[in-house]
């Protein structure tokens, strides 16, 4: 049932990435999906500081240094633009959902909105560490 | 195939009950519904970061031992989990092929999201109820 049935031409691929222009759905899709992936690894890191806050001060201070490190830093950076990021594109892809916003001018500017909201988010987090002394 | 009575049927009854499982709407409108509890959490998260990067062991004990704080912890592991185990599934059924390698993926990935969501809870619990003591 399974075999391919005889003088039926192979079915085509879908386009390599590498054919596309790029544009601005095209890059939000991508990092939406990017962003999913790195904010699994970002809950795993989440466990882990709860894991060392209830293990004690030791552990605490220790797994605290690891994130208070320069990668340490990048890495929690990186991951804020991710939450936002994935987060305005959700509801990007919610108004998708219902229907709405498929001209391409409306969708690439929600997508760009997405972007640009994420950019706004992370550096305000980022500014209330740095203005409270927590870097 | 010629000469077996599988000549005769069609394309169609060759397809019938090889199709979707009927499971996606479901999965689609949980990730949603995830989702949307995901954004007011995340927040709280995301703004709750800078001071607990700023504080110690301590700070953070206490910050956790508040039933709110306690509670909100809770719900965005567990929702974040979640969803994460959703939305993981769909990245690994898009991008995986064979049929035995995206079980054992699909698989991995239901067992860590719920190890992770347990393990968070466990560990919210015990500083929220003992206070970040030994």
């Amino acid at each position: 049932m399974t075999e391919a049935t005889p003088g039926v031409r192979e079915r085509p691929l879908s386009p390599h990435l590498q054919v596309w222009r790029w544009h601005a759905t095209m890059a939000g899709s991508i990092l939406h999906r990017g962003s999913l992936v790195g904010l699994y690894v970002g809950a795993l890191i989440l466990v882990g500081w709860l894991l060392s806050l209830a293990a004690g001060p030791d552990a605490y201070a220790t797994y605290k240094g690891l994130l208070g490190s320069p990668l340490g830093k990048l890495v929690l950076f990186g991951l804020t633009y991710a939450l936002f990021f994935n987060m305005a594109s959700m509801v990007r892809h919610m108004i998708w959902d219902v229907g709405r916003g498929f001209q391409p001018k409306v969708a690439d500017t929600l997508t760009i909105a997405s972007f640009v909201f994420a950019a706004v988010a992370t550096v305000a987090v980022w500014l209330i560490a740095a203005s409270t002394g927590a870097l | 195939m010629a000469g077996t009575p599988n000549d005769f049927r069609t394309p169609m009854a060759r397809a019938r009950g090889l199709g979707a499982a009927k499971h996606g709407v479901g999965h689609f409108i949980a990730e949603r519904v995830s989702g949307i509890a995901l954004i007011p959490l995340a927040l709280w998260a995301a703004f709750s970061g800078p001071m607990l990067a700023k504080g110690d062991f301590a700070t953070a004990a206490v910050w956790l031992s508040q039933p709110l704080n306690a509670v909100l912890a809770a719900a965005f592991v567990v929702v974040g989990f979640f969803h994460l185990r959703l939305t993981m599934q769909v990245v690994i059924e898009d991008y995986v092929e064979g049929f035995v390698g995206k079980s054992a993926l699909l698989m991995l990935n239901l067992f860590v999201c719920v190890l992770g969501a347990g393990l968070g809870v466990f560990a919210i619990l015990k500083v929220a109820l003992l206070g970040g003591a030994l």
